[in-house]
């Protein structure tokens, strides 16, 4: 597992992405496609007012027809600017699409028949349930189960991680995903979905955006501005008969211009460039969100379940201490502890060898010469070790090796039974270590959490996200562990029902929760939380049941999720209220300059000194237009998050987008009005 | 401007303060059904009033019923009132034998009374008898308002209650609302309001014979003018205070005679002026504390509180600073305020109450819906002028009417919430409550109904020959008229620039259309918004919730108020009170 | 419950709760107001009526006009012809109005004529929101004492000693404006210093 994320992304700047954005702003002016954004779509209906309305005064020879001609091409480029920015939004995914796209080439399928001969057929042939064979360097031909075999696999084309995984039968590692390879090895596949239908090819639309739908909160904020659009429609329609009773009628190009620099056309342009740029962060960091909803639930969490194991805590429980019986020494217990874990291939046997090397000086022996006999854990047993020279070493759990011990005689000592118990309260995990069933002592196994970790909850914390831990730990264990890392709850001895309870509890008190899990028992509470982040290496039923699939199989990255759906909220919101409010500013620039002939005394309104009325509309026009095109990187990246809380947060954004939004038109337009006048346009 | 006139404003705003709390406690006991000390006394003919009506005491309502409730209570009502004025001549109480009311005046009245509008396009004195003015108009004054103050009770019912379908029950609530809030107020009320000078008789009016007789010019039918000499003046009676309580406190605003309360026998000293400015006040500034208690967020409550009151101030001081300035197209005239005068705008005020009093009761009447005057808004300077015509645009949600005040307020409420609250990067939540597409929809629809109703009536009337020739003004003022009438009307305000001949077919329909559209189709989104809300789990405040109380978020509040309804209405006022601001100074007249 | 039945069980009850709560606030309410005035307060309920000599000659609080020089006058009125209780009302004359310009510059030069040092205070030039409004400023009342004095032949200090006994300050020290009731202050006149016949 791994914390980086992959420099997958390829930059904005790629011309590639540059073209095909450019081109794709001219295929969106399709008003069938743009009349799904209502802002957007008044604009492009202005524009094609207004040049009609320029074409007629040409073909009239009315003098003066440049006015109309800059207004018309600069509603053009408003519209073009906003298509812009969602093809820009949309161009990286397209670009990864094309990428994943060559991992899906059609290769050539061993199927397995009922009668156990091998058959080649095109991967597009598979069907679900299936059974194909695949052999080192060859191409996995679709999702499935592993069902026979161990194999390592290449999962670059999906992960970017270019470092092989296993995929073993039977487990939580059983599912390989189609169009990765395998490196070696031999494993039998039982296909699960059928084309079309495959992770990949899910993938790839969701990447492109080809599957995306709005999202509550877009539908709400399009409702928003799409009444706000009425609303000043209203008002600029109305205008009209009043400057008509005030003897001051308006020309087509003044009021389209009007109309379109008031509806919130920053906002309109970039809303669902905001939404496809969440979707994509997330992409970047290597997580494949099922839905929008999915990234916007993720910034509303309340509760995040963790796993303490791998998540919490480095993968695993570490040897750190040898505690030796009385009358036996220290160097004595070592050795056995040595003996006993040097077969042992899990992480917990592998730190306690290294821990002997490190701490007694005691190196790896040869131990073939001695005949060893190595005894492999075992449910019924719950011990390992090994027989040698008529020795038998163990070591095991406190009850297995109480058990196997003082079967023969040979109780605990005391002195051992209190350090046990001791380790216990603190949060580690006593093993003992035995010799011809004698207890020689014990080993201290601790959870090392990870570095950071504290602070990451701190930070949760201020963002009034309250972490739970979930560990098969007993409570004891549990609680020194949850203390040592500053979460604020844990679940522990947890099994799946438990889990799901507390899903259902937090539930149930109007929170939202995630979690991310990759086994098949995790499924149910995947699908109950409200993000469920699946892990790639997991099962083929997790990943089913989760709304975000972690191609990296990280699950510290839940904390990135929660602060990726938060910044794209609060890009929406910080954005809304920016154009919201430059609409202050606009109206000092227009209405002034609409009356000024009839009633020079409105121009005290002119606060910016804007040269001419033609120079004030076309400033105010073309400050709209630019904004949209200045504001894009924002609304791609995201606007800065901080972990603060709310109040501090709204404070802060307030302060730059509501009030900086009414303060940037007055400058910007005044510095436009200025270029104009160099340039001689109006 | 003086330092008095400034500091009758800030009495006036701390009486409000010290009087919030208590009462807002008072009404969550009266709708929560909690004992109450008038209980003895009015428990018995609540329960009567149940018999006699049918009422389940306990059934509740889901918001449908309550709307629907609410709806035929009104119709019926509205439609009892229309008989009344249509048969006037044969009732009781008609000591001027003042004949049937005309058909469209009697239905213009009739919805205007019923939509707490009180827009008057009568001279009460010539047209209304006393029982009218009692069983019908008074009447409504209590009906209207109590509907006002159960739609708000329901919506903050919505915001408090969670994983409910019921909002209370109409019947209830209004029975309630009308015995225990306003009979005592209004009974208290109007008998100090006797001891000032408001008159309550039965009488005939009383003819009195002129000090020194009078030449006056008169204009005939044929529209020859004669000389004539007239030696009384008949001095129009009434039962005035009873109907002026609950005229002030239900911000309702129909003046038992034409001048309102400019009218000296309605209130006729500066204490009955504050006391009334008081009472518009009382009962929308309870409310606030109202929807804290119930909400269980007191804070919540202080904060739309403190975005009323800062509203409210910048209304009073520059009205009250248009108004000082007086008019400069007035040469020779002395209108420099003094130890031995008020100076400033005085046309159309009265002298006892003087700039401050009329500046500050503009404010109030037109912050609320209440729409009594005490001075002639169509005479105030234009700047002076657009205060009560902005305020009449926001929604009259500074206190507002009341109950509308309150719910129209919750509007902006969601509508900032649901604008700056993702800005804390989580889907904004009132209380706990998600706002989602549903919600914002039912705000939008709110705020559109309002806009589109002033906003088309009054475009269509200033370019139209009918709703031209309602203009008594011309020039900008005449456009400020038009748009203050639909305002009015939309906003169920009932005050006007009352120059404006409105009392044509074209008006009378219109208004009545407009004060429909704005009591009803705006009540029902709001319902809407409740019911949904109530439906809602509530997600317990953590954090990274947004805070609905404190300094930042009435801040907030304010701005999204004063931004999203000034944007709607600036081209508008420019073309109206601010160019004719700006043409006066040039020495303009029209 | 369906809507119909939901409808209709309302509406009847809105039929009744309307006629109940009428017979409540609209009957016996202001009856029991009525008479509760009436015994309370039976002069300021009825009007607050001035009888001199058997007949009533107005009241306290509605204004009345006079015209001739003998007389302190009233502030212009626009109740019907003028401080007609029966069409209370203000001129409703915008701000720009010509016709408010040309009225006030009209009564302004006619004020000139007879107290030429002294600019014309500006309630003297103004009509009322009521039209009714018994009051003018201390102001406006000074500005008349050298023509009442003039004309009736008696001191200015006499005329202003007599202003000040009806001049009322404001209620409580802040609230409205200090002024003085031109019906009271004329008929004091007339009592004080009767014109020789």
């Amino acid at each position: 597992m791994t914390t980086v994320s992959h420099a997958r992304a390829t930059p904005l700047t790629d011309p590639r992405i540059l073209q095909r954005a450019i081109l794709d702003s001219f295929a969106k002016l399709d008003p069938r496609v743009l009349v799904k954004n209502p802002v957007m779509f008044v604009v492009e209906v202005g524009a094609v007012v207004t040049t009609f309305q320029w074409a007629r005064d040409v073909a009239g020879h009315v003098t003066g027809n440049a006015f109309g001609l800059q207004i018309s091409l600069w509603l053009w480029f408003t519209v073009l600017f906003a298509n812009f920015a969602e093809a820009m939004a949309e161009g990286r995914g397209k670009a990864q699409a094309d990428n994943l796209r060559k991992a899906r080439t059609e290769t050539m399928a061993r199927r397995i028949r009922e009668d156990g001969t091998r058959e080649m057929v095109p991967s597009s042939a598979l069907r679900a349930l299936d059974l194909v064979e695949v052999g080192p360097g060859e191409f996995i031909p679709g999702d499935g189960e592993v069902v026979v075999g161990v194999a390592s696999v290449d999962e670059s084309a999906i992960t970017g991680e270019s470092a092989p995984v296993i995929r073993e039968a039977g487990g939580d590692r059983s599912a390989v995903t189609g169009g990765t390879r395998v490196l070696s090895d031999e494993i039998q596949v039982c296909i699960t979905s059928n084309p079309g239908e495959t992770f990949l090819d899910r993938m790839i639309k969701l990447v492109e955006g080809a599957a995306r739908q709005k999202t509550p909160n877009e539908i709400a904020l399009n409702i928003l501005l799409a009444g706000l659009t009425i609303i000043f429609l209203l008002a600029v329609v109305t205008l009209q008969p009043y400057a008509i009773y005030s003897g001051a009628p308006q020309n087509i190009f003044v009021l389209v211009s009007l109309l379109v620099c008031l509806i919130p056309t920053t906002i309109g342009g970039l809303l669902s460039a905001i939404g496809i740029a969440g979707m994509d962060r997330m992409i970047q960091r290597n997580v494949i969100a099922m839905s929008g909803r999915a990234v916007e639930a993720s910034g509303d969490v309340d509760v995040l379940l963790l796993d303490k194991t791998g998540t919490i805590t480095l993968g695993n429980r570490q040897a750190t201490q040898l505690y030796p019986a009385p009358g036996v020494s220290e160097a004595e217990l070592a050795n056995a502890a040595q003996l006993a874990s040097l077969a042992d291939e899990t992480p917990e046997g592998r730190s306690i060898v290294v821990l002997v090397k490190d701490k007694y000086g005691l190196r790896g022996r040869e131990l073939a010469s001695l005949n060893p006999t190595f005894v492999p854990f075992t449910a019924q047993t719950r011990m390992s070790g090994v027989d040698l020279d008529g020795q038998e070493i163990r070591k095991g759990a406190y009850d297995a090796i109480e058990k196997y011990s003082s079967a023969f005689g040979q109780p605990v000592p005391k002195e051992i039974k209190d350090v046990v118990q001791t380790i216990a309260n603190t949060g580690g995990t006593p093993l003992l270590v035995a010799r011809n069933r004698k207890v020689l002592g014990a080993v201290q196994l601790e959870d090392i959490v990870k570095g950071g970790m504290k602070e990451r909850f701190d930070q949760l914390r201020a963002m009034g996200i309250r972490t739970v831990m979930i560990t098969g730990d007993n409570p004891l264990t549990a609680a020194a562990i949850a203390r040592q890392a500053g979460v604020d709850g844990f679940l522990a001895e947890a099994k799946p029902e438990d889990k799901m309870a507390l899903i259902r509890g937090e539930q149930a008190k109007g929170k939202l929760v995630a979690m991310t899990g990759d086994g098949t028992n995790d499924a149910p509470a995947l699908a109950q939380a409200d993000v469920g982040v699946a892990m790639n290496t997991g099962t083929q039923a997790a990943k089913e049941a989760g709304n975000m699939v972690d191609l990296d199989s990280n699950p510290t990255k839940l904390i990135e999720i929660v602060e990726i759906g938060k910044q794209l909220l609060i890009t929406r919101g910080a954005l809304t209220t920016f154009s919201v409010a430059n609409d202050v500013a606009k109206y000092f620039a227009i209405i002034p300059a609409m009356f000024a002939a009839a009633f020079p005394q409105l121009e005290v309104l002119n606060v910016m000194h804007l040269r001419t009325p033609q120079s004030a509309i076309l400033s105010a026009v073309i400050f709209n237009a630019l904004i949209i095109i200045a504001l894009i990187p924002l609304a791609l990246r995201g606007v800065r998050y901080r972990p603060l809380g709310a109040a501090a947060l709204l404070r802060r954004n307030l302060l730059i987008y509501g009030l900086g939004g009414v303060i940037a038109p007055f400058i910007g337009i005044k510095l436009i009005d200025m270029f104009v006048a160099v340039l001689r346009w109006a | 401007m003086t330092a008095i006139g400034w500091f009758q404003i800030g009495v006036f705003l701390a009486v409000i303060l010290a009087l919030t709390k208590p009462l807002g406690v008072y009404m969550v006991r009266v709708f929560n059904r909690e004992p109450t000390i008038l209980d003895p006394v009015l428990r018995p003919v609540e329960r009567l009033v149940y018999r006699l009506t049918g009422v389940h005491e306990h059934l509740e309502m889901p918001w449908t019923d309550y709307t629907t409730a609410m709806l035929l209570f009104s119709g019926v009502s509205m439609l009892i009132l229309y008989l009344i004025e249509r048969m006037q001549k044969w009732l009781p109480w008609n000591p001027e034998h003042l004949g049937n009311v005309t058909p469209d005046l009697a239905w213009n009245t009739a919805v205007s009374f019923t939509s707490n509008t009180n827009w008057q396009a009568y001279v009460p004195e010539t047209t209304m008898s006393y029982f009218t003015q009692m069983a019908g108009l008074a009447y409504h004054n209590f009906a209207s308002a109590a509907v006002g103050i159960v739609l708000a009770i329901a919506v903050i019912r919505g915001i408090a209650r969670h994983e409910a379908e019921t909002l209370g029950n109409f019947w209830v609530d209004l029975t309630r609302c009308l015995l225990w809030v306003l009979l005592p107020v209004s009974l208290l009320v109007a008998l100090v309001f006797v001891s000032q000078g408001v008159v309550q008789n039965l009488k005939p009016y009383t003819t009195v014979s002129l000090v020194e007789p009078q030449m006056v010019q008169v204009t005939g039918a044929d529209g020859k003018t004669s000389t004539e000499t007239v030696h009384d003046q008949k001095i129009a009676q009434g039962p005035v205070a009873s109907q002026e309580a609950i005229k002030i406190l239900g911000t309702n605003g129909g003046g038992f005679y034409n001048a309102n309360s400019a009218h000296p026998f309605e209130n006729p000293t500066p204490s009955t002026n504050f006391l009334q400015l008081v009472l518009i006040f009382a009962i929308p500034s309870g409310l606030t504390y109202t929807l804290g208690r119930m909400t269980r967020s007191p804070g919540h409550g202080w904060a739309v509180w403190a975005a009323m009151a800062a509203l409210f101030l910048c209304g009073a001081a520059t009205a009250y600073w248009a108004e000082a300035q007086g008019n400069p197209l007035l040469a020779g005239v002395n209108q420099a305020a003094g130890p031995l005068q008020p100076g400033g705008n005085m046309e159309g005020k009265e002298t006892r109450f003087g700039i401050a009093s009329t500046a500050l009761y503009a404010t109030v009447t037109t912050d609320a819906s209440c729409g009594a005057v005490n001075g002639m808004h169509d005479s105030f300077t234009p700047l002076g002028g657009m205060v009560p015509l902005i305020n009449i645009m926001l929604g009259e949600i500074v206190f507002g009417g009341v109950g509308s005040g309150l719910y129209g307020m919750i509007v902006f409420v969601i509508l900032a919430v649901f604008i700056a609250g993702l800005m804390v990067g989580r889907t904004p939540e009132y209380l706990g409550k998600k706002i989602e597409a549903y919600d914002v929809k039912m705000a939008m629809l709110f705020v559109l109904v309002g806009s589109f109703t002033i906003l088309v009536f009054s475009a269509f009337s200033s370019v139209e020959k009918s709703g031209l020739a309602g203009i008594s003004n011309p020039g900008p003022h005449g456009l400020s008229q038009l748009l203050y009438a639909y305002s009015s009307a939309t906003g169920n305000n009932g005050s006007a620039f009352a120059g404006i001949n409105a009392n044509t077919l074209w008006f009378n329909s219109t208004l009545g259309v407009a004060m429909l559209l704005g009591r009803f189709f705006m009540a029902i989104p709001v319902l809407a918004i409740a019911g949904n809300l109530a439906r809602k789990k509530i997600t317990p405040e953590s954090l990274g919730t947004f805070r609905v109380t404190g300094a930042l978020f009435t801040t907030l509040l304010v701005s999204t108020i004063l931004i999203v309804s000034s944007l709607t209405f600036f081209p508008a006022l420019s073309l109206g009170p601010i160019l004719e601001h700006l043409l006066m100074y040039a020495g303009k007249v029209f | 419950m369906g809507v119909e039945v939901t409808v209709k069980k309302n509406l009847w009850i809105s039929l009744w709760m309307t006629l109940v709560t009428t017979a409540i606030f609209g009957v016996a309410y202001p009856l029991a107001v009525t008479a509760l005035a009436q015994f309370l307060f039976p002069s300021r309920a009825n009007g607050e009526l001035i009888e001199r000599d058997g007949k009533l000659v107005g009241s306290h609080l509605i204004g009345q006009p006079f015209s001739s020089p003998w007389y302190f006058h009233p502030r212009p009125s626009a109740a019907g012809a003028g401080y007609d209780p029966l069409a209370s009302g203000g001129s409703n004359l915008g701000p720009t109005n010509k016709q408010l310009i040309d009225r006030v510059k009209a009564d302004t030069a006619q004020l000139a004529t007879e107290n030429p040092s002294v600019p014309v205070p500006v309630d003297l030039v103004t009509t009322s929101g009521s039209g009714l409004d018994p009051d003018i400023s201390p102001a406006a009342a000074e500005f008349q004492v050298h023509r009442v004095a003039r004309v009736r032949g008696i001191r200015e200090s006499d005329v202003r000693r007599l202003v000040a006994a009806h001049t009322r300050p404001r209620d409580f020290g802040f609230l409205g404006e200090p002024r003085v009731n031109v019906l009271e202050l004329n008929l004091d006149l007339d009592f004080s210093f009767p014109r020789k016949k």
